[in-house]
Protein backbone atom coordinates (compact mmCIF):
# COMPACT_ATOMS: atom_id res chain seq x y z
CA UNK A 1 0.00 0.00 0.00
CA UNK A 2 2.12 3.11 -0.95
CA UNK A 3 1.89 5.55 1.54
CA UNK A 4 1.18 9.24 1.33
CA UNK A 5 2.10 12.13 3.46
CA UNK A 6 -0.76 14.02 5.09
CA UNK A 7 -1.54 17.02 4.09
CA UNK A 8 -2.85 19.38 7.17
CA UNK A 9 -6.02 21.50 6.39
CA UNK A 10 -5.05 24.79 4.60
CA UNK A 11 -5.39 27.62 6.98
CA UNK A 12 -4.12 30.20 4.65
CA UNK A 13 -6.42 32.52 4.09
CA UNK A 14 -5.87 33.70 0.69
CA UNK A 15 -5.31 29.97 -0.33
CA UNK A 16 -4.45 28.61 -3.96
CA UNK A 17 -5.84 27.49 -6.48
CA UNK A 18 -8.92 25.74 -4.66
CA UNK A 19 -10.60 28.69 -3.25
CA UNK A 20 -14.00 29.14 -3.66
CA UNK A 21 -14.43 25.58 -4.92
CA UNK A 22 -13.75 23.54 -1.23
CA UNK A 23 -15.83 23.63 1.76
CA UNK A 24 -14.58 22.41 4.77
CA UNK A 25 -17.17 19.76 5.42
CA UNK A 26 -16.78 17.84 2.77
CA UNK A 27 -19.95 16.00 2.67
CA UNK A 28 -21.53 19.01 1.18
CA UNK A 29 -22.01 18.95 -2.57
CA UNK A 30 -20.96 21.64 -3.88
CA UNK A 31 -21.91 22.97 -7.45
CA UNK A 32 -19.29 21.13 -9.44
CA UNK A 33 -20.23 17.65 -7.97
CA UNK A 34 -24.12 18.61 -8.76
CA UNK A 35 -22.81 19.43 -12.43
CA UNK A 36 -21.23 15.93 -12.17
CA UNK A 37 -24.63 14.54 -10.86
CA UNK A 38 -26.74 16.29 -13.81
CA UNK A 39 -23.98 14.73 -16.01
CA UNK A 40 -25.39 11.24 -15.09
CA UNK A 41 -28.84 11.99 -15.39
CA UNK A 42 -28.61 13.44 -18.70
CA UNK A 43 -25.66 11.79 -20.27
CA UNK A 44 -27.20 8.58 -19.73
CA UNK A 45 -31.04 9.80 -21.53
CA UNK A 46 -29.11 10.99 -24.12
CA UNK A 47 -26.84 8.02 -24.99
CA UNK A 48 -30.47 5.83 -24.38
CA UNK A 49 -32.09 7.64 -26.36
CA UNK A 50 -29.22 8.17 -29.28
CA UNK A 51 -28.67 4.59 -29.27
CA UNK A 52 -32.80 3.88 -29.68
CA UNK A 53 -32.62 6.14 -32.70
CA UNK A 54 -29.75 4.63 -34.24
CA UNK A 55 -31.11 1.13 -33.70
CA UNK A 56 -34.22 2.08 -35.08
CA UNK A 57 -32.67 3.04 -38.57
CA UNK A 58 -30.56 -0.45 -38.85
CA UNK A 59 -34.08 -2.47 -38.50
CA UNK A 60 -34.10 -5.86 -36.70
CA UNK A 61 -30.62 -7.57 -36.88
CA UNK A 62 -30.66 -10.86 -38.35
CA UNK A 63 -29.43 -13.82 -36.72
CA UNK A 64 -27.97 -14.98 -40.12
CA UNK A 65 -25.85 -11.53 -40.20
CA UNK A 66 -24.66 -10.75 -37.07
CA UNK A 67 -22.19 -8.54 -38.48
CA UNK A 68 -24.58 -6.46 -38.67
CA UNK A 69 -24.16 -6.01 -35.07
CA UNK A 70 -20.33 -4.92 -35.53
CA UNK A 71 -21.40 -2.20 -38.61
CA UNK A 72 -23.97 -1.12 -36.29
CA UNK A 73 -20.91 1.01 -34.40
CA UNK A 74 -20.45 2.89 -37.81
CA UNK A 75 -24.22 4.59 -37.43
CA UNK A 76 -23.85 7.97 -36.30
CA UNK A 77 -26.15 7.97 -34.00
CA UNK A 78 -25.08 5.10 -32.58
CA UNK A 79 -21.58 6.47 -32.02
CA UNK A 80 -22.84 9.66 -30.94
CA UNK A 81 -24.94 7.21 -27.94
CA UNK A 82 -21.63 5.33 -27.04
CA UNK A 83 -19.81 8.57 -26.98
CA UNK A 84 -22.42 10.00 -24.34
CA UNK A 85 -22.48 7.09 -22.38
CA UNK A 86 -19.38 7.00 -21.68
CA UNK A 87 -19.22 10.09 -21.07
CA UNK A 88 -22.41 8.90 -18.32
CA UNK A 89 -20.07 6.14 -17.17
CA UNK A 90 -16.77 8.67 -16.71
CA UNK A 91 -19.25 11.25 -13.91
CA UNK A 92 -20.68 8.18 -12.47
CA UNK A 93 -17.47 6.56 -11.73
CA UNK A 94 -16.55 10.09 -10.86
CA UNK A 95 -20.00 10.40 -8.39
CA UNK A 96 -19.08 7.12 -6.56
CA UNK A 97 -15.38 8.80 -5.73
CA UNK A 98 -17.20 11.14 -3.33
CA UNK A 99 -20.55 9.71 -2.16
CA UNK A 100 -22.08 7.08 -1.28
CA UNK A 101 -23.56 4.59 -3.87
CA UNK A 102 -27.02 4.90 -2.02
CA UNK A 103 -27.23 8.47 -2.14
CA UNK A 104 -25.81 8.95 -6.12
CA UNK A 105 -28.30 6.18 -7.26
CA UNK A 106 -32.12 8.05 -6.43
CA UNK A 107 -30.40 11.35 -6.65
CA UNK A 108 -29.70 10.31 -10.66
CA UNK A 109 -32.95 8.52 -11.21
CA UNK A 110 -34.19 11.41 -12.89
CA UNK A 111 -33.26 10.24 -16.39
CA UNK A 112 -36.52 7.52 -15.95
CA UNK A 113 -38.47 10.64 -16.15
CA UNK A 114 -36.32 12.37 -18.93
CA UNK A 115 -36.46 9.08 -20.59
CA UNK A 116 -40.54 9.11 -20.56
CA UNK A 117 -40.62 12.71 -21.28
CA UNK A 118 -38.20 11.98 -24.24
CA UNK A 119 -40.79 9.26 -25.71
CA UNK A 120 -43.86 11.83 -24.71
CA UNK A 121 -42.53 14.81 -26.95
CA UNK A 122 -40.34 13.36 -29.50
CA UNK A 123 -42.75 10.18 -30.36
CA UNK A 124 -46.13 11.80 -28.76
CA UNK A 125 -46.33 8.40 -27.15
CA UNK A 126 -48.91 8.82 -24.64
CA UNK A 127 -48.52 8.93 -20.95
CA UNK A 128 -51.47 7.36 -18.61
CA UNK A 129 -52.40 8.98 -15.38
CA UNK A 130 -50.72 6.30 -13.72
CA UNK A 131 -47.26 6.83 -15.36
CA UNK A 132 -47.69 10.83 -14.71
CA UNK A 133 -47.67 9.23 -11.06
CA UNK A 134 -44.93 7.02 -11.08
CA UNK A 135 -42.88 10.48 -12.26
CA UNK A 136 -44.02 12.52 -9.35
CA UNK A 137 -42.94 9.46 -7.31
CA UNK A 138 -39.27 9.03 -8.86
CA UNK A 139 -39.26 13.60 -8.58
CA UNK A 140 -39.97 13.06 -5.22
CA UNK A 141 -37.50 10.65 -4.04
CA UNK A 142 -35.38 12.46 -5.79
CA UNK A 143 -35.54 15.66 -4.04
CA UNK A 144 -35.85 14.30 -0.71
CA UNK A 145 -32.21 12.19 -0.98
CA UNK A 146 -30.33 14.90 -2.63
CA UNK A 147 -31.33 17.13 -0.04
CA UNK A 148 -29.70 14.22 2.73
CA UNK A 149 -25.95 14.02 3.11
CA UNK A 150 -24.03 12.64 0.45
CA UNK A 151 -21.33 11.03 2.03
CA UNK A 152 -22.36 8.94 5.55
CA UNK A 153 -19.52 5.88 5.35
CA UNK A 154 -17.18 6.62 8.63
CA UNK A 155 -14.27 7.58 6.15
CA UNK A 156 -13.09 10.79 3.99
CA UNK A 157 -12.38 10.06 0.78
CA UNK A 158 -8.71 9.97 -0.20
CA UNK A 159 -7.40 13.22 -1.93
CA UNK A 160 -9.53 15.27 -0.12
CA UNK A 161 -7.68 18.34 1.35
CA UNK A 162 -9.19 17.65 4.56
CA UNK A 163 -8.28 13.77 4.68
CA UNK A 164 -7.33 12.96 8.79
CA UNK A 165 -4.29 10.40 8.75
CA UNK A 166 -5.51 8.01 10.26
CA UNK A 167 -7.74 7.25 7.53
CA UNK A 168 -4.58 5.72 5.89
CA UNK A 169 -4.82 2.67 8.61
CA UNK A 170 -8.13 2.58 7.78
CA UNK A 171 -7.38 2.35 4.39
CA UNK A 172 -5.33 -0.87 4.90
CA UNK A 173 -7.71 -2.85 6.83
CA UNK A 174 -9.86 -3.68 3.62
CA UNK B 1 -42.11 -22.06 -18.51
CA UNK B 2 -41.20 -18.62 -19.87
CA UNK B 3 -42.38 -16.76 -16.85
CA UNK B 4 -40.16 -18.80 -14.86
CA UNK B 5 -36.98 -18.22 -17.27
CA UNK B 6 -37.64 -14.25 -16.99
CA UNK B 7 -37.95 -13.94 -13.01
CA UNK B 8 -34.71 -15.96 -12.98
CA UNK B 9 -33.20 -13.89 -15.77
CA UNK B 10 -34.58 -10.64 -13.46
CA UNK B 11 -33.20 -12.36 -10.39
CA UNK B 12 -29.46 -12.70 -12.07
CA UNK B 13 -29.93 -9.44 -13.33
CA UNK B 14 -30.35 -7.76 -9.38
CA UNK B 15 -27.61 -9.90 -8.18
CA UNK B 16 -25.39 -9.07 -11.00
CA UNK B 17 -25.81 -5.56 -11.23
CA UNK B 18 -26.24 -4.99 -7.23
CA UNK B 19 -22.61 -6.52 -6.72
CA UNK B 20 -21.39 -4.18 -9.26
CA UNK B 21 -22.61 -1.66 -7.87
CA UNK B 22 -20.88 -2.01 -4.80
CA UNK B 23 -17.78 -3.60 -6.39
CA UNK B 24 -17.69 -0.12 -8.63
CA UNK B 25 -18.33 2.24 -5.71
CA UNK B 26 -15.70 0.25 -3.37
CA UNK B 27 -13.43 0.80 -5.74
CA UNK B 28 -13.90 4.08 -6.57
CA UNK B 29 -13.34 4.99 -2.90
CA UNK B 30 -10.06 3.21 -2.93
CA UNK B 31 -9.08 6.21 -5.95
CA UNK B 32 -10.63 8.65 -4.01
CA UNK B 33 -11.75 11.97 -5.27
CA UNK B 34 -11.43 12.18 -8.79
CA UNK B 35 -11.44 15.92 -8.91
CA UNK B 36 -8.83 16.22 -6.38
CA UNK B 37 -7.25 13.88 -7.96
CA UNK B 38 -7.45 15.63 -11.69
CA UNK B 39 -6.27 18.72 -10.11
CA UNK B 40 -3.02 17.82 -8.49
CA UNK B 41 -1.46 15.15 -10.23
CA UNK B 42 -3.55 15.06 -13.80
CA UNK B 43 -5.65 12.84 -15.72
CA UNK B 44 -3.22 10.11 -16.80
CA UNK B 45 -2.92 9.48 -12.89
CA UNK B 46 -6.85 9.53 -12.69
CA UNK B 47 -6.89 6.82 -15.42
CA UNK B 48 -3.97 4.46 -14.28
CA UNK B 49 -4.83 4.82 -10.42
CA UNK B 50 -8.65 3.38 -11.38
CA UNK B 51 -7.48 0.41 -13.76
CA UNK B 52 -5.31 -0.77 -11.41
CA UNK B 53 -7.60 -1.07 -8.50
CA UNK B 54 -8.56 -4.51 -8.71
CA UNK B 55 -12.36 -4.08 -7.69
CA UNK B 56 -12.68 -2.02 -10.62
CA UNK B 57 -12.32 -5.07 -12.81
CA UNK B 58 -14.40 -7.31 -11.31
CA UNK B 59 -16.77 -4.53 -10.83
CA UNK B 60 -17.18 -4.41 -14.59
CA UNK B 61 -17.11 -8.17 -15.03
CA UNK B 62 -20.33 -7.56 -12.96
CA UNK B 63 -21.56 -5.09 -14.49
CA UNK B 64 -21.23 -7.09 -17.76
CA UNK B 65 -22.70 -10.17 -16.66
CA UNK B 66 -26.06 -7.67 -15.48
CA UNK B 67 -26.07 -7.12 -19.10
CA UNK B 68 -25.90 -10.18 -20.71
CA UNK B 69 -28.79 -11.08 -18.01
CA UNK B 70 -30.81 -8.49 -19.36
CA UNK B 71 -30.45 -9.84 -22.90
CA UNK B 72 -31.18 -13.08 -21.59
CA UNK B 73 -34.26 -12.03 -19.55
CA UNK B 74 -35.71 -9.72 -22.55
CA UNK B 75 -35.64 -12.79 -24.74
CA UNK B 76 -37.70 -14.79 -22.45
CA UNK B 77 -40.06 -12.15 -21.19
CA UNK B 78 -41.35 -8.92 -21.93
CA UNK B 79 -39.94 -5.61 -21.51
CA UNK B 80 -42.52 -4.07 -19.67
CA UNK B 81 -41.89 -6.89 -17.50
CA UNK B 82 -38.38 -7.22 -17.31
CA UNK B 83 -36.78 -3.50 -17.24
CA UNK B 84 -39.16 -1.92 -14.40
CA UNK B 85 -39.06 -5.27 -11.99
CA UNK B 86 -35.14 -5.28 -12.50
CA UNK B 87 -34.88 -1.91 -11.60
CA UNK B 88 -36.65 -0.86 -8.82
CA UNK B 89 -35.94 -4.39 -6.98
CA UNK B 90 -32.21 -3.43 -7.92
CA UNK B 91 -32.96 -0.09 -6.34
CA UNK B 92 -33.95 -1.40 -3.20
CA UNK B 93 -31.50 -4.38 -3.36
CA UNK B 94 -28.23 -2.15 -3.53
CA UNK B 95 -29.71 -0.08 -0.01
CA UNK B 96 -29.19 -3.06 1.45
CA UNK B 97 -26.27 -4.37 0.04
CA UNK B 98 -24.58 -1.04 0.76
CA UNK B 99 -25.29 -0.62 4.30
CA UNK B 100 -23.94 -4.09 4.69
CA UNK B 101 -21.07 -4.19 2.59
CA UNK B 102 -19.95 -0.50 2.49
CA UNK B 103 -21.12 0.72 5.64
CA UNK B 104 -23.04 3.42 4.29
CA UNK B 105 -25.51 4.82 6.93
CA UNK B 106 -28.92 4.39 5.18
CA UNK B 107 -31.08 6.82 7.30
CA UNK B 108 -34.60 6.70 6.52
CA UNK B 109 -34.17 9.60 4.09
CA UNK B 110 -32.73 7.00 2.01
CA UNK B 111 -34.91 3.93 2.54
CA UNK B 112 -37.43 6.41 1.89
CA UNK B 113 -35.93 7.70 -1.10
CA UNK B 114 -35.44 4.36 -2.31
CA UNK B 115 -39.14 2.95 -1.61
CA UNK B 116 -40.30 6.24 -3.85
CA UNK B 117 -38.27 5.40 -6.45
CA UNK B 118 -39.14 2.06 -6.37
CA UNK B 119 -42.41 2.64 -6.75
CA UNK B 120 -42.57 5.05 -9.25
CA UNK B 121 -40.46 3.30 -11.80
CA UNK B 122 -43.09 0.07 -11.34
CA UNK B 123 -45.79 3.02 -12.10
CA UNK B 124 -44.01 4.17 -15.03
CA UNK B 125 -44.39 0.95 -16.83
CA UNK B 126 -48.10 0.35 -15.91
Amino acid sequence: MERRASRPSSTKPGGDARRSTIKHETTAVTFRKYLVLAGITVFSTAGDSLLARGMKDLGGISLHHPSGLLLAILNPWVTAGILSLLTFFACYMSALSWADLTYVLPATSLSYVLVALVGHFRLHEEISPARWLGIALIAAGVGFVAAGPSLTSSRQPRNSPDAAPNTLSQEAKL
Amino acid sequence: MNSLYAWTAIGLIILASTAGDILLSHAMKRVGDVGELWKHRGILAVVSRVMTTPTFAVGLMAMGIAFYSLLFGLSWGNLSLVVPASASLTFVANAVAARIFLHEQVGRRRWIAALLVACGVVLMAV
